[in-house]
């Protein structure tokens, strides 16, 4: 007989939620941050990302109306803060769907406490990222020329180019995330459908809810839809971030042409994400009061995935530049002695003290388990994640071949401001989905909870065995 | 819209509703109902319970089916888009490559394949269960409400075959249900925003 989602106590494990958390509390705990008003802290961060939306707006419009010149971006250095913010955005939306999905084929049911949260993030993420290759081409209203649509010239994309790719990995990408949230967010519309107490929250959720009835005949189609999604998600995530790497790897810069880019920019944008999702959860479960779903296992858990990562971006680090030292390529060792003794030898070493140190405090289950250390460790990798980004672009092209062409990159005004505009635009979706939208899957975390088990009371033979409640609830408390 | 009246004894309900407490005690149900031959029951539930398609003696999903083909029209529909644009109608010779290239045409053919598969999942999969359906009988019964929150329903409809008002009454009560409710159809889309006249006990 099965016991499929009962926690197996000889290898110690105990409930994925909290002691005394009963399916109607998760719906309750869950929706009535939808319901209730939002407490004045949310105001006051959702005006404040509105007003650096704003400065998004007013930024890109200043560089609209000047050109591309309004940024510090010269030459030889043509790209800079436009690329690293593209990639560091890209980067936080990996881990969205790598917990969605890949965890998913990987059965980690401890993934349900936070896959809504962070393929929202994900979401969020892509649309940040998508707004710079949009606007750093220059004349942005020729941006359609990126897709393969008929225009005035009667010329079609250049499909050999990694570029090309890029549009088409990052655009179903955000197709591909938007659709699995959605399908995951069907079930919990129809939670709060059926709890609403006013005709318009009635037919707005019970419009988004699609008449979701629960039915099995439903279910069946529906978990299979999710376990299809989550399999095509899985080799997608993958391919987006070695897409993005191989705008860099396919190019004949010394420094970015390395064939070691698609898996170290796969596992930093994992890492990246993961930092991120950290830092929103922890605030997100100390102001919603979220403690007895995302329990401390979760967050443990999530640490011991970004010291792995994080330690294989460490590795691909050292990589690079033992290759270069190693291949002999004169112009290469150049570039990886710039970086790490040039003028911006003060980013490469933010970048490593950040990225490879201070995951490391995670060895050990003290630190792992502690909320301000992970707190500060997750802020400490979206710092470093944004200078590997900056690291790459600008330290390989500011000098190159020929040295009376080398420059140094200083952001002006309007780059800073465009960057603090996306984090504004991500706060504001990112508010905006809290406020509104269950923030975690409702259904999903029912699901692997031991009263969910068809068997729990009814396993005959089996009762003596495992008991008939669950193991007696050792979940970890903070 | 001509109103049914509803409280005549020998108008049939749509549907009959039973209500258990636990996802084991439905899942009994459910495998009472296939043994005894009904087609047309379903079961509710806040969440997907193992082990019910067997119970409810269900075959595979067909999804797959509507997938795999729909995919494999993404990945060639990306491979003539390329060859077309690059390799006839505007060769472009770039960095000394053949105009029109294999390997570079790979990505966007894997991208190409995955969107159009993800669309057929989540299009296919609303097709098979015929959602969006935003006026159905169940919604007028105000106990259901609960099937989102924590209760468990099983629900059999009035045009199954094996369907007999009283018979399936008492095959429904003999699985202990904690209520058990006859559902009718209103015939009006938007009754369903209005308190039911029959619903809640």
């Amino acid at each position: 007989m099965s016991t499929w989602n009962l926690p197996i106590k000889e290898l110690g494990e105990t409930p994925l939620v909290g002691e005394g958390v009963t399916f109607k509390s998760i719906s309750e705990t869950v929706c009535r941050v939808t319901e209730n008003k939002a407490p004045r802290g949310w105001w006051v961060a959702f005006l404040l990302s509105v007003t650096f939306t704003g400065v998004l707006g007013l930024s890109v419009g200043y560089l609209f109306w000047t050109g591309v010149g309004v940024w510090g971006n010269n030459a030889p250095v043509y790209w800079a803060w436009d690329i690293t913010n593209f990639v560091w955005w890209i980067g936080i939306g990996h881990a969205g769907t790598l917990i969605s999905a890949v965890l998913f084929l990987f059965r980690q049911k401890w993934r349900t406490a936070i896959n809504r949260f962070s393929e929202a993030m994900t979401i969020f993420a892509v649309i940040c990222a998508l707004i710079f290759p949009g606007i750093h081409v220059g004349r942005a209203w020729y941006a359609y020329y990126m897709f393969p649509v008929p225009n005035e010239m009667a010329l079609w994309p250049n499909f050999k180019s990694p570029l090309i790719w890029d549009v088409f990995a990052v655009s179903t990408y955000f197709t591909v995330s938007l659709l699995f949230w959605y399908v995951g967010l069907i079930p919990d519309f129809a939670t709060l459908r059926d709890r609403a107490r006013n005709k318009w929250r009635r037919i707005i959720y019970g419009f988004l809810a699609l008449g979701w009835r629960g039915a099995n005949r439903h279910w069946q189609n529906y978990e299979r839809a999710y376990l299809i999604l989550a399999a095509l998600s899985t080799p997608l995530v993958l391919s987006v971030h070695s897409v993005v790497s191989f705008d860099f790897a396919t190019s004949l810069m010394p420094g970015w042409h390395t064939t070691i880019f698609p898996p170290y920019f796969v596992a930093g944008a994992v890492f990246s994400g993961f930092g991120m999702v950290m830092t929103l959860m922890l605030l997100t479960r100390a102001v919603y009061g979220m403690r007895s779903l995302v329990l401390m296992k979760h967050l443990e858990l999530m640490n011991k995935i970004m010291l792995v990562t994080g330690s294989l971006v460490g590795y691909a680090y050292g990589m690079e530049l033992f290759i270069a030292w190693y291949s002999g390529n004169e112009y290469e060792w150049f570039i990886f002695r710039n970086r790490v003794a040039g003028p911006y030898a003060w980013a490469y070493w933010t970048m490593i003290s950040c990225n490879v140190l201070s995951p490391q405090v995670f060895w050990f289950k003290r630190f792992r388990t502690s909320i301000p250390v992970m707190f500060v460790v997750s802020i400490l990798i979206n710092i470093g994640m944004w200078f590997e980004r900056f690291v790459i672009i600008v330290t390989s092209l500011h000098r190159d071949f020929v040295p009376s062409s080398w420059g140094y990159f200083r952001p002006t005004l309007v780059d800073i401001f465009t960057y603090l505009g996306t984090l504004g635009l991500f706060f504001t979706a990112f508010l905006l989905f809290i406020r509104w939208v269950p923030m975690i899957a409702i259904a999903e975390v029912k699901g692997v909870m031991p009263e969910a088990d068809p068997h729990l009371n009814h396993g005959g033979h089996h009762e003596g065995e495992h008991g008939a409640k669950h193991a007696p609830a050792t979940a970890e408390a903070e | 819209m001509a109103q049914v009246d509803k409280d005549t004894e020998d108008n049939t309900p749509a549907l009959l509703l039973a209500e258990y407490g636990s996802p084991g005690e439905l899942l009994h149900a459910a495998e009472k109902f296939r043994d005894a031959g009904y087609t047309k029951f379903d079961t509710h539930s806040p969440f997907p319970i193992h082990g019910m398609d067997a119970a409810m003696g269900l075959p595979d999903s067909k999804l797959g089916l509507i997938v795999f083909p729909i995919g494999l029209t993404g990945t060639t529909l990306a491979f003539l888009m390329m060859w077309w644009m690059n390799g006839v109608d505007y060769p472009l010779v770039i960095g000394g490559k053949p105009p029109y290239s294999l390997p570079s045409q790979i990505p966007v053919m894997f991208e190409l394949t995955i969107l159009f598969s993800a669309f057929a999942t989540v299009f296919g999969m609303l097709h098979l269960n015929r959602l969006p359906r935003h006026h159905h009988p169940l919604f007028n019964s105000e106990r259901f409400k609960g099937f989102s929150d924590d209760k468990f329903f099983l629900s059999v409809e009035s045009s199954d075959p094996k369907w007999d008002l009283e018979r399936t009454k008492k095959l429904l009560e003999s699985t202990h249900p904690t209520h058990i409710e006859l559902v009718y159809d209103d015939d009006e889309g938007g009754a369903d925003f209005e308190p039911s006249p029959q619903g809640g006990h």
